[in-house]
């Protein structure tokens, strides 16, 4: 194929998504966009109704009534996605080049069908294999995620086995077509913590040696820590920064970026009292005029009704902050 | 039998002098029904959701109760409050026996001690006003006649909770997940209790508002001196909250420490992986951080094994674990554990 090592395997451009409710127009995601290069990890983090999982619905395919794309493009290896002569691509690429990995491994198994059915079903509608091709490769995946007597798990039904193991077959799953992107929203949210730092550990090692990028979705910070490469940081259907995963967690700049860190509880460090940040996320349906984040941040000026956008701050760095930019020409 | 019940339980306030604890959980031991198996449904089978749990909180402490999912913490917690039938041991509450509460003597008690639940969203009802939220514990012990009479109240709980006053006029879809469980939590305190068994009462939030009601529970027990059962499966939030911390393993308690202890020197090894597992948001430390592992699946709770229950994933385990089930010992001032090896 044609991917030079210089486009981006996919790009986000100026996303909007609105979902069109009874109580008005939810604007989830207000111009989003990001780049994910060829064997990277993109963390996105942000909290509930952030617009994350939004974002990434929409690479998918998976907006639907009363949801609208209205606006930007996502491009996969330089394509539209969204383009409609580009149809056939899009079949081909979701499911196949781009695969997903959700929540809640016990909704998103059928539960009536057992694993081996479920995960030949994949192999054979996108890879076109034989019932004893498909088997012998299924076997082969769950083997890559670490689940032993695969021959025996295959006749297994998803309740059968534990929510670890269930994750382990939706990564399977994601896997059978070799995909190029998987995209995880929030996988191990559902899970133990043993069991998360087992999932992760099986994520970063996949990654590794199947050189795939990943979006991993998540409001833990700490797994961002574990498994990311850069993280992109939303709030209210934006991103307001986005950066190398250590630099953006050594020295924040964005207010909120910088009140996220403080707030998540760690285990190494001890103090009296947590760090919250005072007020809550605005409603979607009427946003804040300019910056979302003002009426919660402690340096908003009267700057912060201007609209702003990503704007860069040096070494891959991007904030829509206006606060942080004045300081940083300074 | 309520008056009898009340007058137990002002009798032994008086008694509970300084220094001994409000609540004294002793071998505690919760056994579900879970129905029948094997031909004709001859087998019964049972569920060993909880056993040999012993614990003690003093006035105005916070025990941070931690496990996995199915370790038994819920229902500990909901066994003190009598909502669920005690199999084995004892529950003392300011020196009285409540294990077998009766009905009468449940109501009684919920004076005393309540539950602040975990989704906020599922334990409001949505037809009822904040202020007949508020104002139902005030009703059903009859220190109202109705919600009127109790307004000037709810509003002071309202107020001390840091909702705004015109929030109780209002029905609770008005209100996000973190207000929302500001509204479980003035329900809670509406009575005026000594002891209250928070489950999980921050895992739904986000984490900027996580903070919020951390900061407002610690605040509570500050000005009002409760006592807290704080059940959390996250451990650097319990770290911030508890006293004490007591990690549970199915169904056991494998180590109980001050706080610190816990975390600067974990005894039993499930503790170790426990702690080791959970991911510490900044990458270059998260990276040097090395994951203790206790690889195998979690004992089966219709069958559990005799002997330690974490033998099938323990790296230490030997023959004496196998046969005889350890018990928590005191390792350091302040620190117990239950295991023969460590």
């Amino acid at each position: 194929m044609n991917d030079s090592r210089n486009t981006p395997l996919l790009e986000v451009r100026n996303l909007v998504v609105n979902f069109y409710t009874r109580g008005g127009v939810v604007q989830a995601s207000r111009g989003v966009s990001f780049q994910v290069a060829h064997g990277q990890t993109l963390g996105i983090v942000g909290e509930s109704g952030s617009g994350k999982s939004v974002a990434v619905q929409a690479v998918m395919g998976l907006i639907f009534n009363p949801g609208r794309i209205e606006g930007g493009d996502i491009l996969f290896r330089g394509r539209s996605l969204l383009d409609p002569a580009g149809k056939k691509f899009v079949r081909k690429v979701r499911g196949k080049e781009i695969a997903m990995i959700f929540q809640d491994p016990m909704t998103s198994l059928n539960p009536v069908f057992t694993i081996g059915t479920q995960i030949t079903e994949v192999l054979r509608h996108h890879l076109g294999m034989t019932k004893d091709q498909a088997r012998k490769r299924a076997m082969d995946l769950l083997d890559l995620v670490d689940i032993n007597a695969p021959e025996k798990r295959l006749k297994q039904y998803p309740y059968e086995m534990s929510g670890g193991m269930r994750q382990r077959v939706m990564i399977a799953m994601a896997l059978a077509c070799e995909p190029k992107l998987i995209i995880a929203d929030e996988p191990t949210t559902a899970l133990d913590v043993t069991i998360q730092a087992q999932i992760l550990e099986l994520l970063a090692d996949l990654q590794h040696r199947l050189a795939v990028s990943v979006i991993l979705i998540t409001h833990d910070l700490g797994v961002v820590a574990q498994l990311c490469h850069r993280v992109a940081v939303m709030y209210a259907g934006r991103i307001v920064e986005v950066g190398d995963a250590d630099q953006v967690f050594a020295s924040p700049v964005h207010p909120y970026t910088k009140g996220l860190i403080r707030a998540t509880p760690r285990l190494d460090v001890v103090t009296e009292r947590m760090v919250s940040i005072d007020g809550v996320p605005p409603d979607l349906i009427s946003p804040p005029q300019g910056c979302a984040f003002s009426p919660r941040c402690d340096q908003a000026k009267n700057d912060c009704l201007r609209s702003q956008t990503l704007t860069p701050l040096g070494d891959d760095r991007h904030v829509s902050c206006w606060c942080a930019i004045k300081g940083d020409t300074r | 039998m309520i008056g009898q019940a009340k007058e137990a339980i002002s009798r032994a306030e008086n008694e509970a002098a300084a220094g001994s604890p409000l609540v004294c959980v002793k071998d505690l031991g919760v056994i579900f029904d879970a129905g029948r198996a094997g031909f004709w449904g001859r087998k019964r089978l049972h569920v060993h959701a909880v056993e040999k749990v012993s614990f003690d909180i003093h006035p105005g402490e916070t025990l941070g109760l931690v496990g996995e999912s199915g370790s038994g913490k819920s229902t500990t917690g909901r066994a003190i409050l009598g909502r669920v039938p005690v199999s084995a041991g004892t529950i003392h509450f300011q020196g009285k026996e409540i294990t077998h509460a009766g009905k009468e003597m449940v109501r009684a008690l919920s004076r005393h001690m309540q539950l602040v639940f975990q989704d906020p969203y599922a334990s409001l009802n949505p037809r009822m006003k904040i202020v007949d939220i508020v104002a139902e514990p005030l009703l059903v012990h009859g220190l109202v006649k109705n919600s009127k009479e109790a307004a000037g109240e709810v509003a002071q709980l309202l107020e001390l909770v840091g909702l705004p006053p015109d929030a109780g006029a209002r029905y609770p879809h008005a209100f996000s997940g973190g207000q929302r469980q500001r509204v479980g939590i003035a329900r809670a305190l509406a009575l005026k209790p000594q002891f209250i068994v928070a489950d999980e009462p921050v895992s739904a939030l986000d984490v900027s508002i996580r903070a919020q009601v951390v900061n407002l529970m610690q605040d509570l027990q500050a000005r009002f001196g409760l006592a807290y059962l704080f059940i959390a499966h996250d451990l650097a939030v319990v770290r911030h909250i508890s006293h004490r911390i007591a990690i549970m393993y199915a169904g056991n308690i494998v180590e109980l420490a001050d706080r610190h202890l816990i975390y600067d020197s974990p005894v039993h090894p499930y503790t170790k992986a426990l702690l080791s597992a959970v991911p510490v948001p900044d990458p270059p430390v998260q990276r040097a951080r090395q994951r203790i592992t206790c690889p195998g699946e979690a004992p089966n709770p219709m069958d559990p094994p005799a002997g330690c229950r974490f033998q099938s994933r323990c790296p230490h385990v030997t023959q004496t674990c196998r046969d005889t089930a350890p018990v928590l010992t005191p390792r350091r001032p302040g620190q117990t554990a239950a295991c023969w090896n460590c």
